[in-house]
């Protein structure tokens, strides 16, 4: 754990400083900056998937898919973060009560 | 190595509410900063690594992933490795900020560890120089510090709870992504580059190590990377809002 933790730690320091180092022309092209752009929508997503629809290596479907609808409806009401991230674990908590 | 701070200058007005807008940016970014630290300890982590996360990587959506990695029973090194993933942004604001805030050696480096999300957000629309400084240091400063004091009480409030599924943080995790990602799915790009990503994670699950089918996901991104041509930015505000200006020269 605490390899991950450093690991991670120093490689988004030296990522925030090459940044900065870089003068702005050398990576400044549209695809770079297309791909760079379009990379955490995708992982995002794939961890959202992961993360709601997947035990170990098996596809499930539980009380985490109700809680991330109710974090669909959180948000469509514009709702903050973290009102979004408790009722989502709320949702799911409850219905685990229930079952 | 003078830091502006808030004592009163030639221009006290503009440079007041810079800072003051700082903080409000600063104090809103300690909501994540609880929900993390309760959702790293439920992850496995223990209360000083969660701390350490907060205070090394310093960049949530990096974060998020390397704990939401891990909760799903995935290695911390593939963690580590769709952290950094996620990180490459912070790379791309660098690039813009540069410019703005004209520093070098000692003091860029230290600067470095504040580029994040909303230090850029409160940097690239003001002129630069001191301005520019003034909102970059004020947020970035900001939001280290309640962030960190954030992180601290939710994973001491975490520890506290027991486990963590009776609370259903193990569905807040998924949550708190799509709060994350919410903004960008507006643009139609985002959107199909989104349902690709789960499809293609979703695919690999039950054939790849765990952790794998997150970073296979990333190739989506380069894919519809070089399949689109898009001028316009995304709708979230930072360093796409200012795409068009850099490109004026001919």
């Amino acid at each position: 754990m605490w390899t991950a933790v450093l690991v991670a730690g120093v490689g988004c320091y030296l990522i925030k400083l090459a940044g900065l180092s870089v003068p702005p022309r050398v990576l400044e092209q549209p695809l770079v900056e297309r791909i760079a752009d379009l990379l955490p929508v995708a992982l995002l997503s794939a961890l959202i998937g992961v993360q709601v629809l997947t035990t170990g290596h098996e596809l499930t479907i539980d009380a985490r898919l109700a809680g991330l609808a109710a974090a669909v409806v959180a948000l469509l009401l514009r709702a903050p973060f973290i009102v979004v991230v408790a009722v989502a674990a709320g949702t799911a908590a409850v219905l685990r009560l229930l079952a | 190595m003078t830091v502006p701070d808030t004592s009163p200058s030639r221009t006290p007005e503009p440079r007041g509410q810079i800072v003051r807008e700082g903080i409000t940016v600063g104090i809103a970014t300690g909501a994540y900063g609880i929900s993390f630290g309760a959702l790293s300890v439920a992850a496995g982590f223990d209360v000083l690594q969660t701390c350490a996360l907060s205070l090394l990587v310093f960049t949530g959506a990096s974060q998020f992933a390397l704990i939401g990695v891990v909760a799903s029973g995935g290695a911390p090194l593939s963690g580590a490795a769709t952290a950094l993933l996620l990180g490459l942004r912070n790379g791309l604001y660098g690039l813009r900020l540069g410019p703005l805030l004209g520093w070098h050696g000692p003091r860029r480096a230290a600067a470095a560890h504040l580029v994040i999300d909303e230090s850029t957000a409160m940097t690239v629309n003001r002129s630069p120089g001191t301005e520019a400084r003034t909102g970059f240091l004020a947020t970035g400063l900001a939001v280290l510090l309640f962030w960190n004091l954030a992180t601290l009480g939710g994973a001491l409030a975490g520890r506290s709870l027991g486990d963590p599924q009776t609370y259903g943080l193990d569905a807040a995790v998924g949550a708190a992504f799509l709060a994350l990602l919410w903004p960008r799915l507006r643009d139609r790009v985002n959107q199909v580059t989104a349902v690709l990503a789960v499809f293609v994670a979703l695919v690999l699950v039950p054939v790849t190590t765990v952790g794998f089918p997150v970073l296979a996901a990333g190739l989506v991104a380069v894919l519809v990377g070089l399949v689109t041509t898009r001028p316009e930015g995304t709708g979230i505000p930072g360093p796409d809002d200012r795409a068009s200006d850099g490109r004026r020269e001919s």
